[in-house]
């Protein structure tokens, strides 16, 4: 179990037991209640809306847009097939909650869209899930079986004139295919590469028709904003921030894992929860929304809460909420390093600014990192991250550029010393120590 | 419409114009790769970033729709920042080496990067190479490494030509424009691939290294090879046709051009060229003087006239012989005293002549084509046949799913998709269209006494339902259902289907002066068949090879070798002519003479020659006016081909209006429809029902000789194609070669099962030199073991 604590859990509460997956366990836990209510009651699309808007539950995802917004952009009157899809495509480095959510809570991700289904007035469903962890798709067909046969999703839900199918689709593991465009063009059998948006989709969505995409943490929230009200799950956060989010923690503290805590908890509560730094060492900068967001110095970081906004006044993102910690004997050469290879080898290719800007971005890194960093180099890559963002068909320009940029100025003096002594600022011995794999060979 | 500010400069635009458009009305240039305005938009260069007030981010210029009172600006420091990053992140991995780039001087990667780049970049790492790739004879892939990721090659294949046979691989900078595992690229499209790509990456095979842009010479002219009559350019560099390039114009070819048309100049410089006239003395051939060969082939026109009498001579000439040709040819014939000569070759039914209101022809304009939303096509080997009409009729299904019904011969994919498809034999196409005709005749009320037999059938309720239904509707008429024994029946249902449906009835169109030809009034005397099933003496043979391309190649050789004089008027040295012919006169090729075509929808085009003819071949008008002169035959005193043209109009009563269009265009006949069904063909005992097809590279003597498109795979040897149950009926197995017999005339063919081939019937091909001694193309043809 990679669920390592909680503070007033929601969506992990009673996942102790080793059958929390099952339909049995779920509906035990008061599972499907809210979908039985729903459609018991036939309880107006626009009021399930509402409720979601009032909880200002904001996108799991990583933009953080709000649920109940978007949902109120599917076109009611609009005939024909509409379309809820589930973003389980998680892929960014750091970032591994949605695959616990589908581990151990499935039914919660299933009734979610279905009761999403019912709100937007989609007939069909997709779950989208990343293609590197295929045990967790069988385990999502399982559950959606065992839905299946309990009349939870299929043709008239329980008696009701509802009808909603859902379906698995695996991925292959391209980062892009997170990009919810990308991930429909997916779907669609094709390669998934971003779509110019407008028109978005929900106008123009999964085969031309008007369709919702939802983060899987953002859908396996709906059954428990229906059950407490938004209200109720708006308190658990504060203003603007509502519930409890999922947080992915990996790098060195002692204990990395996912932790629920509601929004707004300060990080140094998250750090103590992690059972604080491994070794004891210090902590150096966090990575506080995946890759994709900018890194923060520990200072800074220190002072924050977890919650969209405060994250954001630090200069970074909230994003998926997968923390990534590094301690002082990180290289943060090397560590962006590795952020550029990854950006640029998951960048689709399609737009110009991202397929030729993350491969030089690299190159340059790459280069310093290798001790073959030339004078002025810096400056380039500033220039390069500049051109990227902003002028890109989807957001993994901005994603590439962002960290680059942020490592940069938080760190320049690492990178300049790279460039000048061709060696890392920090000693590879203290590097060594600080890395499990020198450790064990040793 | 919409009123947008460019740079400070007001323009009104149409509703849902993008800025792009908006700003080619207003007369801004925004630079862009991926933007093709006859392709969908990819967005996905990043050049044509513009700032547009209020948005917070340079904008896509040729996605993002104009709204009203936008304020757009091309050239403020926002959008000079964006483009300048966009043009050195495109030339990073882009080689720098113009100077031995067959694009260079024609680049638009070049002429962007001198408006809009830096002089100088940052970049200062390693480039990326990607392999070069194999395509086939037509397209270069061989410097990839110059791709700039446009995708317009990509949706080049998936709109217009509707294969998507390059697709781009891969991720990030290892991306690469590449052929599905290596195939070639075989559309017959595939050279507009050369156009689309705004780079050096897709070239033309045929003309790389050979010429820079700046030194060829472009000259107007019409391509001869289809209906449509394209507009080309001709590219020239010292007396050599180095390329042909689409001439744009929406209502013909749009900026597009089938292969042939582009590729057929590789024939014109070749070793195959006649370059002096030629006699035939006591067996033996000599190259002789113009003088010469011109008077040889006036005394034995003169000679067999006086004995014979001028009955005994017939003239043949080419359909896409230009309108001045065709009607000099005549008046010659005409002052030799007789009315024999037709310029129909392949057609075998010629039961309506006379009783033509007009000259058959599309019934609409050729742009017309993609508003139709229901659409009858019979008996056409579309996409090969008509490549760039297909590529309409895609468009309308691609754009508002018109439903494209074909009821034809053979299963051959027009790669566009169809809502209904019925396959039958060539005998076989009366009852179909029969079937359609009556269905019609029932839901409308309408008694049809004489169909009462024609069985029902589903597919034909379909079609008549699809033409009932909409209100943008046509009948259209292949190759097949003109050249078919029952082409004159076949009419006459089209005809009364049209009426019944309100639909316009029109044809494909076989070459491209066909309809030139019937506006002269030419083949009204007598026809082809006539003129090769009862021999004569003397044959003018113009501008096409009989044993290739006649509808009964063998019947045509039986007439030309008992002749006493054939005289085959021809660009090319051609061997099989030196067995029957006893003169052969060097035509100029299409590029090298001036004329005109009439186009499918009866546009009048006319064109200059783009240069001298190669040795001493001469126009066509010219020979036939030196020889008229030889003749003493009175009226030839023409100076120009113009004076041709305007006495050939006056004479046919045909007059061209202000834009272009001839008048007399007409697919009505003199008669009420006659829907009696002919009695069937009595088929021999064992034999098959031929269909010929003409590929694409066969059809006619410039294309068979243009090297490049011999070696496509459409160019493949004819074989004898067979559906699984007749020749299992036949006892041969497939990959067998057999004698395939019509006639006295064989050709031995591999065999090769084809299940798209109907029950009984053989599918072999024409216009290629294995099967020219065959008989009839849609007549009884016998299989025999070897």
């Amino acid at each position: 179990m990679s669920i390592m604590g909680a503070i007033n859990p929601v969506l992990t509460a009673g996942l102790d037991g080793d059958k929390s997956w099952r339909l049995q366990d779920y509906m035990a836990r008061g599972g499907y209640a809210m979908l039985k209510k729903v459609l018991a009651e036939q309880i107006p699309a626009e009021t399930i809306v509402a409720a979601i808007k009032a909880s200002v539950l904001r996108g799991r995802g990583g933009a953080g847009f709000p649920t109940g917004l978007k949902w109120s952009f599917m076109p009611h009157s609009l005939s024909g097939d509409k379309y809820i899809v589930c973003n389980t495509d998680e892929g960014e480095p750091g970032t591994f909650k949605d695959r616990d959510l589908i581990h151990y809570n499935p039914h919660a991700v299933i009734e979610g869209m279905a009761i999403g289904a019912y709100a937007i007035g989609a007939n069909r469903g997709y779950n989208y899930i990343h293609g590197e962890i295929w045990e967790l798709y069988k385990r999502f067909e399982e559950a959606l079986d065992e839905a299946r046969n309990a009349g939870f999703i299929g043709q008239s839900i329980l008696g009701s004139d509802f009808s909603f199918e859902l379906f698995a689709h695996h991925g292959y593991g391209a980062y892009i295919c997170g990009e919810e465009t990308a991930l429909l063009e997916s779907i669609e059998g094709k390669k998934g590469q971003p779509r110019f948006k407008p028109p978005f989709p929900a106008s123009f969505g999964l085969y031309g028709r008007p369709t919702t995409v939802n983060n899987t943490e953002t859908l396996a929230s709906i059954p428990f904003i229906m059950q407490m009200g938004g209200e109720a799950f708006l308190n658990l956060g504060k203003p603007n921030n509502g519930g409890t989010k999922l947080f992915s923690v990996s790098g060195h503290v002692n204990r990395p894992g996912n932790y629920e805590l509601p929004m707004g908890t300060p990080f140094a509560t998250l750090m103590e929860m992690c059972g604080g730094m491994r070794g004891g060492r210090k902590l150096k900068a966090v990575i506080p929304g995946g890759s994709s967001s900018p890194v923060v110095p520990a200072e800074t970081i220190m002072k924050c809460t977890l919650d969209y906004d405060s994250i954001s006044k630090a200069g970074s993102m909230l994003g998926s909420g997968a923390v990534i910690v590094m301690d002082e004997t990180v290289c943060m050469v090397k560590a962006l390093e590795q952020l550029s290879r990854f950006y640029h080898e998951e960048s689709c290719g399609q737009c110009t600014p991202c397929r030729e800007g993350t491969g030089w971005l690299y190159d340059i890194v790459h280069r310093i990192e290798a001790g073959e960093g030339r004078a002025g180099d810096l400056e380039i890559l500033l220039r390069i991250s500049e051109n990227i963002a902003g002028r890109t068909v989807c957001a993994l320009g901005d994603a590439a550029a962002m960290p680059v940029e942020s490592f940069v100025r938080h760190f320049r003096d690492e990178f300049m010393y790279h460039i000048e002594h061709k060696t890392c600022l920090v000693p590879k011995e203290a590097q060594w120590a600080g890395s499990d794999f020198y450790c064990a060979e040793a | 419409m919409l009123e947008i500010e460019i740079n400070g400069k007001k323009a009104e635009v149409p509703e849902g114009s993008t800025i792009i458009e908006a700003a080619q009305l207003a007369g801004v240039y925004i630079p862009h790769f991926c933007y093709h305005r006859k392709l969908s938009i990819a967005a996905s260069c990043r050049m044509c970033l513009v700032e547009v007030e209020k948005a917070a981010k340079p904008l896509p210029a040729c996605a993002t729709p104009a709204t009203n009172g936008m304020r757009v600006f091309t050239h403020s420091a926002l959008a000079v920042k964006a483009q300048k990053s966009v043009m050195e992140f495109l030339l990073i991995n882009h080689p720098l080496d113009c100077p031995i780039c067959d694009q260079g001087g024609e680049c638009q990667l070049q002429d962007l990067a001198v408006g809009y780049g830096d002089t100088k970049s940052g970049f200062a790492e390693k480039k990326h190479v990607t392999e070069g790739k194999s395509a086939g004879p037509l397209v270069s892939m061989r410097e990839m490494s110059r791709c700039i990721h446009c995708t317009r090659c990509v949706r080049f294949g998936q709109e217009i030509a509707g294969v998507m046979e390059l697709g781009m691989a891969y991720r990030s900078t290892h991306s690469e424009i590449t052929t599905f595992l290596g195939r070639a690229i075989e559309s017959e499209l595939s050279g507009n691939l050369v156009d689309v790509c705004p780079v050096g990456a897709l070239t033309s095979r045929p003309f790389r290294y050979l010429a820079r842009s700046w030194e060829l010479v472009g000259h107007r002219s019409v391509s001869p090879h289809d209906s449509i009559g394209a507009n080309i350019t001709v590219q020239t560099k010292a007396g050599r046709v180095m390329r042909v390039l689409p001439r744009e114009n929406d209502e013909v070819n749009e900026c597009w051009l089938t292969d042939k048309d582009r590729f057929s100049y590789t024939a014109l410089h070749t070793e195959e060229r006649l370059t002096k006239p030629m006699l035939k003395q006591g067996g033996k051939w000599h190259e002789v003087s113009w003088n010469d060969a011109l008077d040889y082939v006036a005394h034995g026109l003169k000679d067999i006239a006086a004995n014979a009498g001028s009955d005994a001579l017939a003239a043949l000439a080419a359909p896409w012989a230009t309108v001045e040709e065709l009607y000099l040819l005549r008046k010659l014939m005409r002052g030799l005293g007789t009315d024999n000569v037709d310029y129909r070759l392949r057609r075998q039914d010629f039961s309506l002549d006379g009783k033509y209101v007009g000259a058959s022809w599309l019934g609409m304009k050729i742009a017309d084509v993609r508003h139709l939303d229901s659409i009858l096509i019979v008996g056409s080997f579309l996409r090969k046949d008509h490549p760039l009409l297909t590529q309409r009729l895609r468009h309308a299904v691609q754009k508002h799913h018109a439903e494209i019904n074909l009821i034809s011969v053979t299963d051959d994919d027009p790669k566009l998709d169809l809502y209904t498809r019925q396959n039958v034999s060539p005998a076989g196409l009366p009852l179909a269209l029969a079937a359609v005709v009556k269905e019609v005749a029932q839901i409308r009320g309408v008694a049809l006494p004489e169909l009462a037999f024609v069985p029902e059938s589903e597919i034909a309720k379909w079609i008549a339902a699809s033409l009932l239904r909409v209100k943008h509707k046509a009948i259209l008429f292949g190759h097949v259902a003109e050249q078919v024994g029952t082409a004159g029946f076949l009419h006459q249902l089209g005809l009364k289907l049209a009426e019944l449906t309100g639909a316009t009835f029109g044809f494909l169109g076989e070459a491209a002066n066909s309809v030139g030809g019937q506006l002269l009034g030419l083949g009204k005397e007598t026809n082809t068949r006539q003129m090769f099933a009862n021999p004569h003496q003397a044959y003018l043979l113009f501008g096409f090879e009989p044993e290739l391309d006649c509808a009964n190649p063998a019947e045509a050789l039986t007439a030309l070798k008992g002749a006493k004089m054939t005289a085959l008027f021809t660009p090319f040295k051609h061997a099989p002519a030196l067995e029957y012919a006893d003169a052969l006169l060097p035509l100029a090729a299409f590029t090298e003479t001036s004329g005109t075509y009439v186009n499918i929808e009866g546009r009048v085009q006319s064109f200059a020659g783009a240069l001298s003819p190669v040795g001493e071949a001469r126009p066509g008008w010219k020979i036939l006016r030196v020889l008229a002169n030889t003749l003493n035959v009175p009226g030839f005193a023409f100076t120009g081909s113009e004076e041709v043209l305007h006495e050939a109009w006056q004479e046919a009563g045909v007059s061209v209006d202000a834009e272009g269009f001839a008048s007399g265009l007409n697919n009505n006949l003199a008669v009420t429809p006659a829907l009696t069904l002919p009695p069937p063909e009595e088929m021999p005992e064992g034999a098959l029902e031929r269909i010929a097809d003409v590929p694409i590279y066969f059809t006619d003597p410039t294309v068979r000789r243009a090297a490049p498109l011999q070696e496509t795979s459409s160019a493949a040897l004819p074989d004898a194609r067979v559906c699984a149950a007749t020749l299992a009926r036949l006892g041969i197995s497939a990959g067998n070669t057999v004698i395939v017999r019509q006639g006295a005339g064989t050709a031995r063919l591999a065999v090769a099962v084809d299940e798209s081939v109907p029950e009984g019937c053989l599918r072999v091909a024409a216009g290629h030199p294995l099967t020219s001694a065959l008989g009839g193309m849609f007549d009884p043809v016998f299989v025999e073991r070897v």
